[in-house]
């Protein structure tokens, strides 16, 4: 190499474009990325750079621009291509089949050979020096049904280093880890990076850029429009070039005026077909006007008690009044009865149960309403009233694009989020419940949401929100309910609560 | 340098498509006819003839038809639930049982324009209720569906050999068939075709099943079911009764073929009149991609090759069932199962054009 060319950068992508349709998704973006180092690139949701790394992964091509690896001019047809590269990319939602043990999906797609021993053997050796070589031990013979998440996404990691990837794409990896989780991850990362692994961070979270990355990239709308040196920059600044203006990343909201009480469980449990106690003696008062958060590490029977209080589950044992309907295990209520009696439910796993992917945007603006009026007349759903309804939820909520026709799941999840949680809410429900209002959100959109809720409380709504984000329960919350074991193990005021006090009752520890 | 693929064009992906899949199911077929000692464009032009040549072929044509869209609708209910129905055969043919049992018991009473409806009714409650019980059994218990309905092909057709020969056999005669039905029990037809009202209610479901399935909150809760269950269970749709729904939609879609067969064209009870259009609908279903529009023009291609099919194997003895056979099988392989072969031939080829 001659002395004036600077060292090849790992990866060189110059003038990159690509448009969906009239969607022009990735305009212009040339990067850099030196070998060795973790580079962040953040962006709210739909900036392009989820886009743009399929792109460098193969998965999309451009439709105009160079990509180089090593300094060397190379064409992505497909992610074989990536991978014989040294890219390796590790999704947000894992691609792992369960009931195969670590060392079965590692072989996945590299079985080697007509018998499956030779290349499992040779494939738990090689688990062995990754494991040694980077610090990522993991039994090889676990099911991964039975490993936590943190786990299972360092097995997502070791699948990408076992193909030989020198370069490895993280796409939002923190959105299902705890906070402990996230640490340890970001540790695994530092050593890749020691060994030479060049690490891309795809994230909107800007701590974890603050503390995991060497440079930041930052997309707006399909630009690259500011790079710089981590050290250099910090939360507030990134921040405002990724949503083009000054965002207040604190809440302000007035002391709530309790009313009376909404939604009441006495003694709930909630027992599975195997007997285990998913949730035990659970109870909470919900008044109107006040905003109740339930913290817990995910697992602890938040999920169970919000599938309890919308119906969709009947508890085992225990009383519910919602709204001066009293339910039990002999008398439970449905979701079509809770609705109907005020209660209004934003999911934890929108995709999964908010929404149907497959249908359009207008027809997921009225899942569960559909019956009976506005929507349904004489038998019949009246189109026009609910592309009406739809427009007007998107602009309420700023959903973009505002296109009611667009199939649900061509929308970011920002704005998928906007759309259940406009759903819910403009209905004035009585009581609302909120999984997760934030996962997988980006900071504009998280500061909007936010803000509804406070409104939605001050509008006399009794809102339940259960978040595995502590500083959303932290600035949100007019009381705090700590879950742990199926249990509610403590009340706190978020005046006298912090991080580490709740962290200490997350884990059991803090008991009363 | 590499031309870059786009989406086809709205025209080419609905018609051209299809067209060109058919195209090459066609040349295929020419092949294999000429490989059996018989000219290829002998064949075709045999083969139009006996589908458009003249108005008894158009006549069949629509009569077969009729069948295929019942049976074809009969899967794409059921599909659009996410429930895999293979029992319209045995559907079709209780349908008609229900269909043939009413008019037996009150031929002698009612005057057609009373008794045509309520055989009608009798055969969608038929086919309904022979489709509820494989619903329940997956509602309830867990039994798939897949399963159960492919059983109860079986315990039909038993059943009806049973009934025939036992119960509803015409007295003195020797073949299993009821007595025939009295002239208020006959659909209007035109004189000389098996083509009859059917084809109107034929018409009549596909627009009833578009109504429902997109214009309606029960069809709108059938589709969430069947591309997310658990936003279904969110939304309070009760999966248990909407299967049961859904398949008895389903069954009584299939049951219209007793309609079509037996009051239109055969007047009595006979055995084995579903011949193969309940299997054969799933095929319809693929190819309309579930719609009934679609469905319909399904339907009326595998009517043409089932007349046109019955005509060649009539003109060219070196021809025969079998390759007929071969001939439909051909053509559902390259517009279902290879339907998305050509696509990137085309966007090249548009692609060509375009630069």
């Amino acid at each position: 190499m001659q002395a004036l060319t600077p060292a090849a950068a790992a990866i060189e992508l110059r003038g990159i474009e690509k448009s969906f349709g009239s969607v022009h998704a990735v305009r212009g973006v040339s990067l850099r990325i030196e070998t060795g180092t973790i580079t962040g690139i953040v962006g709210e949701n739909g900036a392009g750079k989820s886009t743009l790394m399929s792109i460098l992964y193969g998965l999309y091509r451009a439709d105009a621009g160079e990509i180089w690896i090593d300094g060397h001019r190379v064409e992505m047809a497909n992610p074989r291509d990536a991978i014989a590269h040294g890219i390796g990319m590790v999704h947000q939602h894992f691609m792992l089949i369960d009931t195969f043990t670590v060392l079965e999906n590692m072989v996945l797609g590299a079985e080697g050979g007509l018998l499956l021993a030779g290349g499992l053997a040779a494939a738990r050796a090689e688990l062995a020096r990754l494991a040694r070589d980077y610090g990522l031990s993991i039994d090889p013979d676990a099911r991964i049904a039975d490993l936590s998440v943190g786990e299972q996404q360092r097995v997502e990691i070791l699948k990408v280093l076992f193909r030989g990837a020198r370069i490895l794409i993280l796409d939002e990896p923190s959105a299902v880890l705890t906070p402990q989780e996230t640490d340890r991850l970001f540790r695994i990362l530092q050593t890749l990076k020691e060994r030479g692994v060049t690490v891309i961070l795809i994230t909107h979270k800007l701590r974890e850029i603050m503390a995991a990355t060497d440079r930041v990239y930052v997309m707006r709308q399909g630009r690259m429009v500011a790079e710089h040196r981590t050290a250099d920059t910090g939360t507030e600044e990134l921040a405002e070039l990724m949503v083009g203006r000054k965002v207040r990343l604190e809440l302000d909201k007035v002391a709530p005026r309790q009313g009376e009480v909404l939604l009441r469980a006495e003694h709930l449990s909630l027992v599975d077909d195997r007997g285990v106690r998913l949730l035990d003696d659970v109870g909470i008062e919900l008044r109107a006007g006040e905003i109740v958060g339930i913290a817990g590490v995910t697992g602890n029977g938040q999920s169970e008690l919000l599938q309890v209080l919308a119906g969709i589950r009947p508890p085992s044992g225990g009383r519910l009044m919602v709204c001066g309907q009293l339910l039990d295990a002999r008398h439970p209520g449905n979701p079509a009865e809770m609705r109907a009696l005020g209660l209004a439910h934003v999911p934890e796993d929108r995709l999964r149960q908010g929404m149907v992917a497959a249908f359009e945007a207008s027809e997921t603006s009225i899942l569960g309403y559909q019956d009976g009026p506005p929507f349904t007349r004489n038998y019949l759903i009246d189109g026009p009233a609910v592309g009406a309804h739809c427009v007007d939820l998107m602009q309420r909520f700023d959903v973009r694009p505002p296109a009611p026709s667009l199939r649900s799941s061509h929308f970011s999840g920002g704005n998928q989020q906007k759309l259940v949680l406009a759903r819910e809410i403009v209905r004035r429900p009585k009581v609302l419940l909120v999984g997760q209002p934030t996962r997988g959100v980006d900071i504009g959109a998280i500061e909007f949401i936010h803000r509804e809720l406070v409104k939605a409380r001050d509008a006399g709504c009794a809102v339940l929100v259960v978040s595995v984000e502590l500083d959303e329960i932290l600035s949100l919350a007019d009381r705090i309910l700590v879950m742990f074991a199926g249990r509610i193990v403590g009340e706190v005021a978020p005046g006298r609560a912090d991080e580490r006090t709740l962290g200490l009752m997350m884990a059991g520890a803090g008991a009363a | 340098m590499r031309l870059q693929r786009r989406p086809l064009p709205a025209w080419a992906e609905i018609a051209l498509l299809p067209l060109v899949n058919i195209a090459l199911a066609f040349i295929v077929v020419g092949v294999i006819v000429a490989i059996i000692g018989v000219d290829p464009f002998h064949a075709l032009r045999l083969l139009v003839v006996g589908v458009v040549g003249s108005s008894e072929s158009i006549g069949y044509t629509l009569y077969y038809a009729t069948n295929f869209t019942f049976t074809g609708l009969a899967v794409a209910v059921a599909f659009h639930a996410g429930l895999f129905n293979i029992g319209g055969e045995g559907q079709a043919y209780i349908g008609g049982l229900g269909c043939g049992l009413a008019i037996l018991a009150l031929d002698s009473y009612l005057p057609a324009w009373l008794l045509i409806p309520i055989a009608i009714a009798a055969a969608a409650l038929f086919g309904a209720a022979w489709a509820a019980v494989p619903a329940w059994l997956q509602a309830w218990r867990g039994s798939h569906i897949v399963i159960t309905t492919i059983m109860f092909n079986f315990v039909a057709s038993a059943l009806m050999v049973y009934l025939m020969v036992n119960v509803l056999i015409a007295p003195g005669s020797m073949t299993p068939q009821s007595r025939g039905f009295a002239p208020s029990g006959q659909l209007p037809a035109i004189p000389g075709l098996p083509l009859n009202l059917s084809l109107v209610l034929a018409l009549a479901c596909c627009i009833a099943v578009w109504v429902f399935l997109w214009h309606t909150p029960w069809g709108y809760a059938l589709r969430t079911m069947g591309h997310n269950p658990e936003a279904a269970v969110y939304a309070g749709t009760n999966l248990r009764r909407m299967t049961m729904l859904a398949m008895c939609l389903s069954g009584a879609l299939a049951g219209f073929v007793g309609v079509n067969e037996l009051m239109g064209v055969h007047h009595r009870i006979v055995l084995d009149f579903p011949a193969g259009y309940g299997f054969a609908g799933i095929a319809v279903a693929l190819m309309g991609r579930n719609h009934p529009f679609g469905i319909a023009l399904a339907a009326l291609l595998f009517g043409a090759l089932q007349q046109g099919g019955a005509e060649l194997a009539f003109e060219i003895p070196s021809i025969t069932r079998e390759m007929v056979v071969v001939i439909q099988g051909l053509v559902i392989l390259f517009s279902g199962a290879l339907a998305h072969l050509p696509r990137p031939w085309l966007q090249s080829l548009f692609a060509l054009r375009a630069s």
